[in-house]
């Protein structure tokens, strides 16, 4: 054998084809493969060093909390698949499966956090108050917006995988300097306030999103000046068809390790030990010691669209695997079993569903289609000459069509 | 009134704009310690420190992305794009991101972020270094497009397009950084609207529009048809989007013969964007076609070959000869 940096003479691709083999196992999940992990799929809590001590600051009310959240968006997300097959919607970006992932992450916010999704995130988009009807916007093409993020620190979707990535980091840049700002006016412990009151952002990508090239180089930024930024992965294993072992060899998780901060792996459907991880990460950025890499380990259930179709790519058995590993039946389990829950609490949680549903089933039939003027309207914040041009002219075109009609009108009526 | 160059010019509006708008700031690279490759930021970091005059890592999507998510914190980042060439790595952030914000936003989102880009060529430099792609961002919706040419607009033109609630890019001739000129430092006087052409010259047989790099080319092309006896109007466009349709319409009305000239290759240009709307505005004031003088469909060529390439004081005689023939 000779130097193992130098290329094999005699290479013909098995070599690589062995090394990605393996790598799949790490990039999957094998043994020595870290990640955390409170609650098993039993519903049993385990212990971890760091992250129990979090997890025991959830009392059961809390946990009952995060159970209704789950059902809530797993419904919501049903009735919106609906919809769309009945064509009330062009499009749905289901999430079951990911429930854990984002309630558990979403919960852990604070409302001065800002958070930056991409365009799964309805589970977070709960958690911080944003109407539900509000989010189908986007999907029954009225809106390419829909919620006013200001009022919600939840950003707007993002289509374009990765650009808010840096979206958040330059934000995480801004409070630090409102930071400076403060402190320069004297006022630093008051308006800046303690660690707690601190501000931190959020941002949200996928598997697939973590090989473009706006994730490393947010990273970068995030790093060189130790933004306030938890980067949050939620590894569901396909992009569209791609299986996650085409876009990277090590668990994504490893991958801090080269921007120079830390990085966890965490069981993606475990609730707790997501909400405690996330606890963790939003403090370590909001008391300024920059950022955190966390990657939910997870699964996409279902289809990455309703234009998408599994079938074709990937074995049922593998899905059958992760189902077994679901993150409502894990929780529920843990809540009976600890006697945190009963009957009465889980009939409840389906009746709340069936209400939640039905309200978005009703706002989404009433969601208005706009009127082009409100796009003229915004293309630019100050005066636009060609802007106001074209509505001037689409206007005049418009009331060519209402003189015709009223033509007509007055012509049917003699 | 203070003479300096453009490069001055625009260091100095930025001091202005650092000094009187607590939320802005400077992004990009080697802006810092070295102030910039053109020396437009020099000085800056020293009197306002590193977090207003940040030296970024070396990724154009990461300071326009990053810009982004600080306008959307409040602030009212300038960043500084290298070279022309180098602008396209950003091209997906400031087309799809920056240029969408606030119309996806219904209007409750604002991002004013400034993006400054050396352009143009005539320098001699290598491959990448010479560009002039502003078509490509002209036809961007939500963008604003301006390009200085003498130092007063260059002072001004900065300031007001960090004033703007809108994303600017602000294209500036890089050949012409070291140009000297008068400032009035206390009012903008007829620069008050960065997005209005102007008239430098008032003629009766013909129309030059030029922008950025080219007016000084236009303005001599235009004293040299003087001494042949033709009356040429100039007109520096000093906005390319939106575009002063109404003053190069009115020339037009006047002089009956339009020649555009860009740096920019001519095909899908804004030089052709404004001939249709002349065309539209003023088709029966119109004595000759609209011409347009610029780049050839070709990569930017090699700096040995560029003079054959870049529009010059002889080929807008030559196109003025044809419009005159008409």
């Amino acid at each position: 054998m000779g130097a193992t940096h130098l290329p094999s003479t005699e290479f013909d691709g098995t070599e690589v084809d062995e090394q990605r083999e393996a790598s799949a196992e790490t990039v999957l999940g094998g043994p020595g493969v870290e990640m955390v992990q409170l609650l098993d799929v039993d519903g049993k809590l385990g212990e971890d060093e760091v992250y129990s001590s979090y997890a025991k600051r959830l009392d059961p009310e809390k946990l009952r909390g995060f159970y209704a959240d789950m059902a809530a968006i797993r419904r919501f997300d049903q009735e919106a698949t609906a919809l769309q097959r009945q064509g009330q919607l062009a499009l749905w970006v289901p999430l079951t499966g990911q429930e854990a992932a984002q309630i558990g992450s979403g919960r852990a916010t604070q409302p001065q956090d800002y958070i930056f999704p991409t365009y799964r995130e309805h589970g977070v988009a709960l958690t911080r108050n944003v109407d539900l009807a509000e989010l189908l916007r986007q999907f029954r093409g009225v809106s390419n917006g829909g919620w006013d993020p200001k009022e919600t620190n939840f950003h707007l979707y993002t289509l374009v995988l990765a650009a808010q990535t840096l979206h958040a980091v330059g934000y995480a840049m801004g409070i630090q300097r409102d930071q400076q700002l403060a402190d320069a006016v004297g006022s630093g412990a008051d308006a800046a306030g303690d660690a707690g009151e601190r501000a931190a952002v959020m941002a949200y990508f996928g598997d697939g999103a973590s090989s473009e090239g706006d994730v490393h180089e947010s990273m970068v930024f995030a790093a060189s000046y130790n933004a306030p930024v938890v980067f949050f992965c939620q590894n569901n294993h396909w992009a569209i068809s791609v299986p996650s072992t085409v876009q990277t060899r090590v668990p994504l998780a490893n991958r801090a390790k080269g921007y120079g901060f830390p990085g966890i792996r965490v069981d993606g459907n475990d609730v707790i030990a997501v909400h405690a991880v996330t606890e963790w990460a939003l403090e370590h950025a909001r008391s300024g010691k920059g950022p955190v890499l966390i990657e939910a380990f997870t699964y996409r259930v279902g289809a990455h669209t309703t234009a998408d179709d599994p079938t074709k790519y990937r074995e049922l058995a593998e899905e059958a695997v992760w189902r077994a590993k679901d993150p409502l039946d894990r929780l529920e389990k843990h809540l009976r079993t600890e006697g945190y829950a009963d009957d009465a609490f889980f009939e409840k949680v389906k009746d709340d569903g069936a209400e939640l549903a039905a309200y978005v089933r009703r706002t989404a039939y009433d969601l208005k289609s706009p009127d082009i003027r409100q796009s003229f309207a915004n293309v630019y914040a100050e005066a636009h000459p060609l802007v106001a041009e074209e509505l001037a002219w689409f206007e005049q075109y418009s009331a060519g069509f209402a003189e015709e009609a009223a033509d007509e009108a007055s012509e049917d009526a003699r | 009134m203070t003479t300096m160059t453009i490069a001055k010019a625009i260091n100095e509006g930025l001091r202005a704009s650092l000094k009187s708008n607590p939320k802005a700031l400077l992004m990009g690279e080697d802006i810092g310690a070295l102030g910039g490759v053109y020396r437009v930021t020099d000085g800056l970091i020293s009197e306002f420190g590193p977090s207003r005059v940040v030296d970024t890592p070396l990724a154009e999507s990461g300071i326009i992305g990053t810009a982004i998510g600080m306008a959307l914190r409040g602030y009212s980042p300038v960043c500084e794009i290298q070279f022309d060439g180098f602008v396209f790595p950003g091209f997906n952030q400031i087309t799809t991101q920056l240029a969408k914000m606030h119309s996806r936003s219904h209007g409750r989102l604002t991002v004013p972020v400034v993006i400054r880009v050396p352009y143009g060529g005539g320098i001699g430099s290598i491959e990448h270094h010479s560009e002039s792609p502003e078509a490509l961002f002209a036809h961007t919706a939500g963008l604003r497009i301006i390009t200085p040419s003498n130092p007063h607009d260059a002072y001004w033109m900065i300031q007001q397009a960090v004033d703007c609630q809108d994303p600017v890019i602000v294209f500036e001739p890089k050949r012409r950084y070291w140009l000297k000129g008068e400032v009035d430092l206390d009012s903008p006087g007829p620069a008050a609207d960065p997005f209005k052409a102007q008239v430098l010259r008032e003629g009766t047989d013909a129309t030059i529009v030029a922008y950025g790099p080219l007016v000084p080319v236009a303005l001599a092309a235009a004293n040299a048809a003087a001494e042949d006896g033709n009356s040429v109007e100039v007109i520096d466009l000093r906005s390319i989007s939106p575009i002063d349709f109404d003053t190069v319409t009115a020339s037009v009305e006047k002089t009956g013969r339009l020649i555009v000239t860009h740096e920019a290759p001519t095909f899908g240009g804004i030089g052709g964007e404004i001939a249709a709307r002349v065309s539209e505005r003023a088709f029966l004031s119109l004595e000759a076609p609209v011409i347009r003088v610029g780049g050839f469909h070709m990569p930017y060529p090699v700096a040995k070959v560029e003079e054959d390439y870049l529009p010059d004081i002889d080929r807008l005689l030559e196109a003025l000869d044809r419009a005159l023939a008409y």
